[in-house]
C-alpha cells in the first residue's frame, strides 16, 4: 500500500511539474534555437541526478525514526504549502494554473529578449531552459529524496518520477504544444494532499508516536486530509460567493 | 553577501513559501507529540488537529487580506 502510494505520488509530482518545465523549454525552443535550449534542458537534467545521486546515499546513514521526524516535518511544510495554494485554487481565491496563458508569455518573453551568444549557444535559450528544469526539478527532487529515504526505497521513488518524465517528454515531442488539456490544478490538488498525508504519518512516528493499527491508518489520515481539504474549499467556496 | 542572501531566500521560499506561520505550527505540533510520546501518552492525534488547524487559520488570513 505505501509502495503504491510511493509511486503514485513521485509520479503525480514529477508529471504536473514536468508540464510546466515542457511550457517553458516549447515556448523557448520553437522561438529561439532547440539546439541551445536542448542543452540547458540537458545540464539541468544532469545538475538534478546529482544532487539525487549525492543526497541519495547519505539521507540512507540516517537512522530511521530521526529521518522521519525532519522529513515528515520537512513534507508536511512543504506539502502544506501546494495544498494551501490547491484550496485556493479550488475555492476561487487565486486564479487556476493555465498552460496555454504561460506558453503565450513565455513566448512573447522570448521573442523581446536580445540575441546574444555565448559558447556557440543562444544564451536566452540556454539559461531560460536551464532555469525552467532545473527549479522545477527541485521540488521532484526533493519529494523524490524525502518519500523515498523515509520510506526505504529511493529507487522506487525515482522510478515513479522517471516514469513521469518519459510519459511527458514522449507526449509533449507529439504534440508539440504545452499540455494544457492535462488537469494539472486536480493533480496538484492530489500532490498537495499525499505530501500532507505523508508529512503527518512519518512526522508523528518520527516524533515518538505510535498510530493505532501501524500502518493500517495511513488510509485513515489520507481520508482525514481529503475530508479537510474537501471542506475547507465548500466553506472558502460559500464565503466567497456570499461576499460576491 | 547579496547572493548569500539569494540563496537563502530561495531556500525560505522554496521550503517555508507564503506563510511561514503554518512551518512554525507544525514545528510546535511535532516537538508537543515529541513531548507525549515520550511521557507515555498517545500523541498520534496532535499532528492531525494541528494541520486542521493551522492550514483553516492560514487560509482565512488569506482569504480576508484578500491576497
Amino acid at each position: 500500500m505505501s509502495a503504491a502510494f510511493l509511486v503514485a505520488s513521485a509520479f503525480l509530482a514529477c508529471a504536473v511539474e514536468m508540464v510546466e518545465a515542457l511550457t517553458i523549454v516549447l515556448a523557448v525552443g520553437l522561438t529561439r534555437d532547440w539546439r541551445s535550449t536542448l542543452s540547458g534542458v540537458g545540464v539541468a537534467v544532469v545538475a538534478l541526478a546529482a544532487i539525487v545521486a549525492a543526497l541519495g546515499p547519505a539521507l540512507t546513514v540516517i537512522p530511521i525514526d530521526d529521518l522521519r521526524l525532519v522529513v515528515g516535518g520537512l513534507l508536511l511544510i512543504f506539502g502544506l504549502q501546494w495544498l494551501r495554494k490547491a484550496i485556493l485554487r479550488a475555492s476561487g481565491h487565486k486564479a487556476l494554473h493555465d498552460e496555454d496563458e504561460a506558453f503565450a508569455r513565455e513566448i512573447e518573453e522570448a521573442r523581446a529578449a536580445g540575441s546574444e551568444r555565448r559558447a556557440g549557444l543562444d544564451w536566452y535559450a540556454f539559461t531560460i531552459a536551464f532555469k525552467g528544469v532545473l527549479l522545477e526539478g527541485l521540488e521532484v527532487a526533493f519529494i523524490v529524496l524525502t518519500f523515498g529515504s523515509a520510506q526505504g526505497s529511493i529507487p522506487l521513488a525515482v522510478a515513479g518520477a522517471a516514469a513521469a518524465v518519459v510519459v511527458v517528454v514522449v507526449v509533449g515531442a507529439v504534440a508539440r504544444a504545452p499540455l494544457s488539456r492535462v488537469p494539472e490544478n486536480s493533480m496538484k490538488f492530489a500532490v498537495g494532499v499525499m505530501l500532507t498525508t505523508f508529512g503527518i504519518f512519518w512526522g508523528a512516528e518520527g516524533a515518538g508516536a505510535d498510530w493505532p493499527g501501524g500502518d493500517a491508518a495511513l488510509p485513515v489520515v489520507l481520508l482525514f486530509v481529503v475530508l479537510l481539504s474537501f471542506g475547507l474549499v465548500s466553506t472558502l467556496r460559500r464565503r466567497r460567493l456570499a461576499l460576491a | 553577501m547579496n547572493a548569500l542572501r539569494r540563496f537563502g531566500r530561495f531556500w525560505w521560499d522554496f521550503v517555508i513559501g507564503d506563510d511561514w506561520r503554518v512551518a512554525a505550527g507544525v514545528v510546535i505540533a511535532l516537538a508537543v507529540s515529541g513531548a507525549l510520546a515520550e511521557a507515555g501518552v498517545p500523541a498520534w492525534w496532535i499532528l492531525p488537529v494541528a494541520v486542521a488547524g493551522v492550514l483553516y487559520l492560514s487560509l482565512r488570513r488569506e482569504t480576508r487580506s484578500g491576497g
